[in-house]
């Protein structure tokens, strides 16, 4: 509620200062014209977090340049997961939206109530696993991206110890988790992961305060699953290497950042908001990796040749298809074995495996 | 135990990180009720001062002025509310949590070209000799300038509050402002001093946040902090030295949660991150009830407007 409103003061604010309301960005501008689409975004996160949802603005400000004036575009940032989130796609859904994504794993169950209050609005949810007719699905292959980190990470490290900051445990943290792990075990059979949540998607603080405590126990290589550029900054603060998250965090610490993970949304969006003006939107379920683009990896730097070479030979066979990381036998942490897993039950994984030393919390 | 020593280290540097910008920001709002003002801005001001802080610092490339920066920019959106709780009457609560608001659209506005900046940090204290002595020094002799502030502040506020006259006057405008305007004192000149103070400390608080914990702006980057500095000052009942001990262990109990999950025992992660609320709150009330119930601390006229009579 705080968050929200405070998006609504910034708006009120920004439109005052440039004695302008013609703005697109913030929530529900005037309908300006009635021919074109309009569609909205909802952000867990600030735009300006430079990771998460500065991402899937950028894809938002694609769609407005490649489509230009058939669409307008609004966006509501900083929702928090759960009842609020309701009432902010509730709210753009009575602006007149006809097309609205929710970018977050919490908005899912918002979403789809909001959905059927709306049946003629279309919804489009990041991450999640619930569809409707009017609820299209959409989500990216990052755990392929965290095969390929984890591999260097077990190539790079000297103590074998690797500090993993994460938000929330939910199923895409978790395959992330379990991918990096396999990347790490695939080079080093020694390889362990301290594993910390913080609780949250964005503090950069207690990211920060995570950070440092896992360089303290011994961790020489740090990834996280949180969205700011805090712990790659302690990183090259404590002259280790270190992951970005989302989107391209070099700048922050060209020193530290080997390679990121990068969330491309761009012809996803542009592709999705195409259909919507042809009228031939239609509920989808879309899981793109880095074969698409949907996920890559900015040049590894900061590391020897061969390790390099190493890490684009695993692209490139993850984008033939030719390695999956969760293909093949896989141990889990109580021992059972599990063979070639489908999207299912990477989409609903619950459980670690074999090696890391953290129990889920549940 | 070379290990264990470096790893106790890391956790001992991280906990006072945690813990100087809600002692920063606590102190303020602890001085600002005192005068019986309540002002639940205090996230704004944080925020405002981690802003301006990071904006001077970048543009000066001084952290030292981005910190003088931040305890301006606190105080500068205090006024706001104090021209209204104070000179026009309005209801402290609301106003408060429309400052709270103020601040964070604001900041975001003025933040939005230092977005995606590596920052400027704030220099440790490096006393040669001193701050090279291991575990020890860089604990002791090893911190940023804030830190150190930040408990002389500590000492200070005690000092002024109870034991001087000024302290006296402030304490007597927040417990009774009736009498004290009868006694002669100006009682909006006095909550007038206090607010500004008050939004100084939590600029400060927010510069530090920006400057020294993580050098960077990112929007709403004080994460909900004035509020647990908000609350910390209720539960340690006005006493800054309760202040500095719940700061402390706040910081010092979130900061645990992590070295305890890092090393990988199975300690539910959701149980580690409630636990700063739980023993802090926990901890600061067994404390204040020792101390008798007798002893009220609570400033009897705190958030009621006063209007002088003529």
């Amino acid at each position: 509620m705080k968050n929200r409103s405070a998006l609504t003061r910034r708006d009120a604010m920004r439109s005052a200062l440039l004695g302008s309301v013609a703005l697109a960005t913030g929530l529900g501008g005037p309908a300006l014209a009635a021919d074109k689409l309009k569609a909205a975004w909802v952000y867990v996160g600030p735009v300006g977090d430079f990771g998460y949802s500065y991402q899937h603005d950028q894809g938002r400000l694609a769609v407005e340049k490649a489509l230009g004036d058939k669409v307008q575009t609004s966006f509501v940032e900083n929702v928090p997961e759960g009842p609020d989130a309701e009432r902010a796609i509730e709210r753009l859904a009575r602006d007149g939206n006809k097309l609205i994504f929710t970018t977050s794993f919490g908005f899912m169950d918002p979403t789809i109530k909001v959905a059927k209050k709306f049946p003629n609005v279309h919804f489009e949810h990041a991450t999640g696993y619930k569809k409707a007719e009017n609820v299209a699905i959409y989500n990216a292959r990052f755990y392929e991206g965290r095969y390929v980190i984890g591999q260097i990470a077990g190539k790079m490290t000297k103590s074998n110890t690797i500090g993993y900051i994460v938000s929330f445990p939910i199923p895409e943290v978790v395959s992330g988790i379990n991918s990096f792990m396999l990347g790490a075990q695939s080079v080093n059979p020694n390889v362990k992961i301290k594993v910390v949540w913080v609780n949250s998607w964005y503090d950069p603080g207690k990211e920060a305060d995570a950070a440092k405590v896992l360089i303290g126990q011994g961790a020489d290589i740090l990834t996280q699953h949180t969205d700011s550029t805090a712990a790659l900054q302690v990183a090259q603060e404590k002259g280790i290497l270190a992951f970005g998250q989302s989107s391209d965090m070099g700048k922050f610490a060209p020193k530290t950042q080997i390679t990121s993970i990068v969330d491309d949304w761009a012809t996803y969006y542009i592709s999705r908001v195409k259909l919507e003006l042809e009228g031939k939107w239609a509920s989808a379920d879309t899981w793109d990796g880095i074969a698409k683009g949907a996920v890559f990896l900015p040049e590894i730097k900061n590391v020897p040749a061969d390790v390099k070479a190493m890490a684009e030979k695993t692209i490139a066979a993850i984008k033939s298809g030719t390695l999956k990381p969760f293909g093949g036998t896989i141990t889990k942490q109580d021992g059972t074995t599990v063979k070639d897993l489908d999207d299912g039950a990477i989409l609903g994984m619950n459980w670690y495996v074999k090696g890391i030393d953290d129990k889920l919390p549940q | 135990m070379n290990f264990d020593l470096h790893a106790l280290e890391a956790v001992l540097l991280t906990i006072v990180t945690a813990s100087t910008p809600l002692l920063l920001a606590g102190l303020g709002e602890l001085v600002t009720e005192r005068a019986g003002v309540l002002n639940l801005g205090v996230e704004g001001m944080m925020v405002m001062g981690a802003v301006a802080g990071f904006a001077v610092a970048l543009t000066t490339g001084s952290p030292e002025l981005g910190i003088i920066a931040a305890a301006l920019a606190g105080a500068a959106l205090a006024v706001p509310f104090g021209v209204l709780t104070l000179n026009l009457v309005a209801n402290q609560v609301a106003t408060g949590l429309a400052l709270t608001l103020l601040g964070l659209g604001l900041s975001g506005l003025i933040g939005e070209r230092f977005v995606g900046q590596p920052g400027v940090r704030l220099p440790h204290l490096h006393i040669p000799g001193l701050s090279d002595i291991p575990f020890f020094g860089p604990l002791i002799f090893g911190q940023d300038l804030l830190v150190y502030l930040s408990l002389a502040l500590a000492a200070v506020v005690s000092h002024v509050v109870f034991r001087t006259r000024l302290g006296l006057v402030l304490r007597a405008v927040g417990d009774n402002h009736a009498s004290a305007h009868a006694l002669g004192y100006s009682v909006i000149g006095v909550r007038w001093g206090a607010v500004l103070f008050g939004g100084a400390l939590s600029g400060l608080g927010g510069g530090y946040l920006s400057l020294a914990y993580t050098p960077q702006w990112v929007e709403n980057m004080t994460a909900g902090r004035g509020w647990i500095a908000l609350a910390l000052v209720v539960f340690s009942s006005w006493l800054p030295g309760r202040l500095v001990a719940g700061a402390y262990l706040f910081g010092a109990v979130t900061i645990l949660g992590f070295f305890v999950q890092g090393l990988g025992i199975g300690v539910p992660s959701q149980l580690l991150s409630s636990l700063p609320y739980v023993v802090t709150i926990v901890a600061l009330v067994v404390i204040s009830r020792r101390r008798g119930a007798a002893r009220a601390d609570t400033p009897a006229c705190l958030g009621q407007s006063f209007v002088p009579d003529r």
